[in-house]
């Protein structure tokens, strides 16, 4: 773990709620994300994730409780990157996707070229460059969102349900990269409904659900001994209401 | 052959000149101005798109009396002797396409913001930077707004005949020709002279079109 993921963390809810339009999509939500292996959150649809990861990212702001990053109360987002489900392509080749992404992140403009080679060729996209990025297939255009994350040299790594849409190769591809990522020392926070992936590339789980925390702990104890029921409904593949 | 008259030609030209001026200043001020309504909040905001959208329906006729009473002699402006020259007409029109293209404007790059606003921020793109992105991710539909006011300008006689008086060989336009002819009862001339203005009017939409669709080719 470098030592500035170890800055950007620990990340802690403190008691944080948020709503939306009269419901509660957080409640009281109290946990603290270490620095380590990658974190997954797992929970059926509406249970949080994505309100959870906007937090994390600082898109979205507690309406009560409160956040910490590293003990401090200001996000740090240049410490931070975010891919999204459906990631937003810019109207220009993968190449200058990457590019806006690195002036964005105020990169050194000597390396520019370079670096957005390094990048392709991170996300094996290397013969992809000069294409417009919005004709690429999903699995590659969630490569250039990774891509342009990584332009922002982050410390935490946060991933919205990144494989919900892809076929089985691109999904392997995407997890073979987070999993390069993570073994660099960048701390990865993912979403997923997808408890495979979450067995493939958990350290630990956080499971959520209704917008409350259920379990929290190491991914080895919560696939083989969750604590509550409504985990071991989840994990035995029924519908959890 | 219209573009054998000379007359005819100098109508038509002053007619391109005076709309595309006013379409051009049109842009530059009512482009920003329509991103930065869109991307800023204000108290009043709401107020503000509604007038811009109630100006849109601005009629000439008032628009082309206001300015009559500015710059006239005994008006407040009359200092600057605008009145009946093209100068006049270009201010009458862009004032005219000004809340189009604004207006056209603002609905565009919100709709975009709501688009890239998340990705954006979590790139912690600077402010600045987001309104150029913005406004070069949406070209080709802030072209259709251009288009729009030049449509506007380039049909429109109540204000440019009060403000410019119709005067032959200095501020006659297409629209005030028909106009002229039409009361003269030179029908005939009148209708070849609307012709004309159509077939202008569809190339120039046709030219944009071609462009747009290529540029949103390139672009993909």
């Amino acid at each position: 773990m470098s030592e500035a993921a170890r800055a950007a963390l620990p990340i802690e809810f403190r008691d944080v709620s948020y709503g939306r339009a009269g419901t509660r999509v957080l409640d009281g939500m109290s946990i603290s994300i270490m620095a380590g292996a990658p974190t997954v959150l797992v929970g059926p649809n509406g249970s949080g994730k994505t309100t959870f990861l906007r937090l994390v990212m600082g898109l979205l702001t507690p309406q009560a409780g409160q956040m910490l990053w590293a003990g401090r109360p200001q996000c740090p987002v240049t410490r931070l990157a975010f891919v999204f489900q459906r990631p937003m392509m810019l109207r220009r080749t993968v190449a200058e996707n990457i590019r806006y992404a690195l002036r964005a992140a105020r990169a050194s403009r000597e390396r520019e070229s370079a670096r957005i080679d390094e990048l392709l060729a991170l996300v094996g996209l290397e013969a992809l460059g000069r294409r417009p990025a919005r004709s690429l297939s999903g699995g590659e255009q969630q490569r250039v969102a990774l891509a342009r994350a990584l332009a922002r040299n982050p410390d935490v790594l946060l991933l919205d349900e990144p494989t919900a849409s892809l076929d089985p190769a691109a999904t392997k591809i995407v997890e073979d990269l987070l999993r390069a990522v993570a073994a660099d020392g960048i701390k990865i926070i993912l979403s997923t409904h997808d408890l495979g992936e979450a067995r493939r590339l958990a350290g630990d789980i956080i499971m959520l659900h209704r917008g409350r925390l259920l379990e929290h702990g190491p991914a080895s104890r919560f696939f083989n001994a969750p604590v509550t029921r409504e985990a071991a409904v989840f994990l035995a593949g029924e519908l959890l209401l | 052959m219209p573009f054998v008259n000379p007359e005819l030609f100098a109508i038509l030209s002053l007619s391109l000149f005076v709309s595309l001026s006013a379409v051009i200043l049109a842009a530059i001020v009512g482009i920003p101005l329509g991103a930065l309504i869109a991307l800023t909040h204000f108290r009043g905001k709401a107020a503000v798109i509604v007038i811009l959208n109630a100006l849109m329906g601005l009629p000439p006729v008032v628009l082309g009396l206001v300015l009559y009473l500015l710059l006239s002699r005994a008006g407040p402006l009359g200092f600057a002797g605008l009145l009946f020259t093209p100068q006049a007409m270009i201010l009458a029109q862009t004032l005219l396409v000004l809340p189009i293209i604004a207006s056209l404007t603002r609905q565009t790059i919100q709709d975009y913001w709501s688009e890239y606003r998340d990705e954006l921020t979590a790139m912690n793109v600077s402010k600045r930077r987001r309104v150029a992105t913005l406004l070069t991710e949406a070209r080709f539909s802030l072209l259709t707004a251009v288009l729009a006011g030049f449509g506007r300008a380039i049909g429109e006689v109540g204000a440019v005949i009060i403000v410019g008086g119709n005067i032959d060989g200095y501020t006659r336009t297409m629209t005030t020709a028909v106009a002229l002819e039409t009361s003269k009862g030179n029908l005939w001339l009148a209708v070849n002279l609307g012709l004309l203005l159509m077939i202008i009017v569809v190339l120039i939409n046709v030219l944009a079109g071609l462009i747009r669709r290529a540029g949103e080719r390139l672009a993909a």
